[in-house]
C-alpha cells in the first residue's frame, strides 16, 4: 500500500531477526525486573500490543517455563482526541481470568509517541481494577512526548522527526516481521 | 459512519455488523466494577418522549449515562407540549440548547425525519407511530447473533399484529439486510397487503402458526397492542390467543435450538403463555440487557467521533 515515493524515503529500521533479538530482551528484562514475573500479567493495547504482549508471554514461557497470563486493553473509549476524527471501530478488551486486582501489569504497544495512548490506557486501566503497579513496555521508543510518561521497557530508541512515520509489521497481523520508518525530508 | 438512525433501512451491512460488533464490546464492559466510560463526557443528550414508555427510555438513558452523556429527558405530559407547542418549537428550543443528539419517540410516523430537518444533532428514532424502532431491531439481531452465532441464512417468523408493529417493520429492514430469511406470521387483517413486496421483496407471509413453526430459528412474538385495537381485527382475544399465541404446545414444535423473543411489554396469556416467556429458550429478559449495549454502541458511533 506504500507509494512509490514513500519507499523511497524509507528505511528498515529493525529486521526480522533484529525485531526477534529485542522481544528476547524484553522478555529478559521482564523477567528480571519482576523477580520471575510472578504475579505479573502482560496487557496489549490493540493493534499490534496484543501479538507482541503474546509473544513475550511466549518467550517468557520458553526462557524459564513460566506462564504469564496474556490479555488485551482497548483504550478507544478513553482517547482524547475522539472529536478530532471520524468513529474509530472498538477493539477487544479481554482480561485474563483472575483480573489485574493486586497484580503487577505490564502494558504492551508497539510505538511510544506523544505517550497519550498510555495515558488512556491508565485511564482504561483504573476502571477494570486495581493492579498493584504499572509498567510500559514498547517496541520502539520514538520521542516526541507530549505527557510526563517514559517507558519500563524499551526495544529501540528511534530519535525521529515529527514529518516522520514508523511503521511497524508483525507477521500475525501483516504477514511479516519488520519496522520502517518512513517519510520525512530527504 | 451515518449522522442520524431514523430508520434501519440507514444502515447497510457494513455499518449494521459494525454496531453489532461495537455492541458486543459496550457489553463485555458491561459486567465489570465500573460500568461509566469517559467516552461522549460534555456531549448532550435528549431524550424526547411523545408517548409512553418504560423500557426505551430507561434504557437509552442508562447508555447515555454510561457514557458519560449528559441527558436531558423530556416527556410530553407536564411540558409546554401540553400547551400547544408544536414539534418544531419544541426542537429549535433543543437546539438552542445545544443538544448534541435528539432520542425521539412519537405518535406520528416520520417524525424523526422532520425533527432532522431542524436540528443540527444527530436524531435517534426510538419508535415512531406504526412506522419504526430501529434500534430495537438492532438489539434484536445482537440477541440472536449471541444466541445462535450467525444472522446469515437464519430463519425467523415475526408473529402478529405486523399491521401496527414498528418493531416488526424495523426488524424486516435490518434482519433482511444481515442476510435473514423472514416469514410474517398473523391474522389477515393484521398483515397489509403488499407488506412484504414493499419492505423486503424476500419476506414470506403466512396466515397459519402452526404450519411455520418447525422451519424455524427464531420466533419473535409482538405485542398486540390494545391501545391500538378500536377496530375488530378479530373476533375475540380468545381465538386471538389461539390461533396465534404461542403455548408450550406449539413451543415444541420448534427445532431443538430455536429461540422465543419478544420486544416487551408482553400480554401474557394474550400472545405468549407464562411458561413459554419464562422457558429457557425465551430470551425476553436477555433483550433487555442488549437493548442497553445496543444503543450504547449507536450513540458512541453516532457522536463519539468528529461532528
Amino acid at each position: 500500500m506504500a507509494s512509490p515515493r514513500a519507499d523511497a524515503s524509507s528505511k528498515i529500521i529493525l529486521s526480522e531477526s533484529d525485531l526477534h533479538r529485542v522481544v528476547d530482551r524484553i522478555a529478559h528484562q521482564i523477567l528480571e525486573k519482576t523477580s520471575g514475573a510472578t504475579g505479573t500479567v502482560l496487557l496489549g493495547i490493540p493493534t499490534r500490543g496484543v501479538p507482541l504482549a503474546r509473544r513475550l508471554a511466549a518467550r517468557i514461557h520458553a526462557f524459564e517455563g513460566i506462564d504469564v497470563p496474556v490479555g488485551s486493553l482497548d483504550i478507544t473509549l478513553y482517547r482524547d482526541d475522539l472529536r478530532l476524527h471520524a468513529t474509530r471501530a472498538l477493539g477487544k478488551t479481554e482480561l485474563p481470568g483472575g483480573g489485574i486486582d493486586g497484580r503487577r501489569v505490564v502494558l504492551v504497544d508497539d510505538v511510544l509517541f506523544s505517550g497519550r495512548t498510555v495515558r488512556a490506557a491508565l485511564d482504561a486501566l483504573k476502571d477494570e481494577g486495581r493492579p498493584s503497579s504499572v509498567q510500559l513496555a514498547v517496541l520502539v521508543d520514538r520521542g516526541h512526548r507530549e505527557l510526563p510518561i517514559r517507558a519500563d521497557y524499551v526495544g529501540k530508541n528511534i530519535p525521529t522527526s515529527l514529518s516522520e512515520s514508523v511503521r511497524v509489521s508483525l507477521t500475525e497481523i501483516d504477514g511479516l516481521d519488520e519496522v520502517k520508518l518512513t517519510g520525512g525530508d530527504k | 459512519m451515518i449522522k442520524h438512525l431514523r430508520s434501519a433501512a440507514d444502515l447497510d451491512a457494513a455499518t449494521a455488523t459494525l454496531i453489532l460488533d461495537t455492541a458486543g464490546e459496550m457489553a463485555a464492559l458491561a459486567g465489570r466494577e465500573v460500568k461509566k466510560l469517559p467516552t461522549l463526557r460534555g456531549r448532550t443528550v435528549v431524550n424526547l418522549f411523545y408517548e409512553d414508555s418504560t423500557r426505551t427510555r430507561i434504557s437509552f438513558e442508562a447508555a447515555a449515562k454510561r457514557l458519560s452523556a449528559d441527558v436531558i429527558n423530556f416527556s410530553a405530559k407536564g411540558s409546554s407540549v401540553s400547551k400547544g407547542e408544536s414539534l418544531k418549537d419544541t426542537a429549535l428550543t433543543l437546539q438552542a440548547m445545544g443538544a448534541d443528539a435528539v432520542v425521539i419517540r412519537h405518535p406520528a410516523s416520520g417524525a424523526p425525519h422532520r425533527l432532522a430537518a431542524w436540528v443540527d444533532g444527530s436524531v435517534v428514532n426510538a419508535g415512531d407511530g406504526t412506522h419504526e424502532h430501529p434500534t430495537q431491531a438492532l438489539l434484536d439481531a445482537y440477541t440472536m447473533r449471541s444466541r445462535l452465532g450467525r444472522l446469515d441464512g437464519l430463519r425467523v417468523a415475526i408473529v402478529g399484529d405486523v399491521l401496527h408493529s414498528r418493531v416488526a417493520r424495523s426488524n424486516v429492514l435490518l434482519l433482511t439486510t444481515l442476510g435473514a430469511e423472514i416469514t410474517l406470521v398473523g391474522p389477515p387483517t393484521l398483515i397489509p397487503v403488499d407488506i412484504a413486496a414493499a419492505l423486503s421483496p424476500k419476506t414470506k407471509v403466512s396466515y397459519d402458526l402452526d404450519s411455520v413453526l418447525p422451519d424455524m430459528d427464531v420466533v419473535m412474538m409482538l405485542r398486540v397492542q390494545t391501545e391500538r385495537m378500536q377496530d375488530s381485527y378479530f373476533p375475540s382475544a380468545r381465538e386471538y390467543s389461539r390461533r396465534y399465541g404461542l403455548d408450550l404446545a406449539r413451543m415444541r414444535k420448534l427445532p431443538e435450538h430455536a429461540i422465543v423473543m419478544h420486544p416487551g411489554p408482553m400480554n401474557r396469556g394474550m400472545e405468549i403463555t407464562p411458561e413459554v416467556a419464562d422457558s429457557s429458550r425465551s430470551t425476553i429478559v436477555e433483550q433487555v440487557a442488549n437493548g442497553v449495549s445496543a444503543r450504547m454502541a449507536v450513540l458512541y458511533l453516532l457522536l463519539g467521533g468528529k461532528a
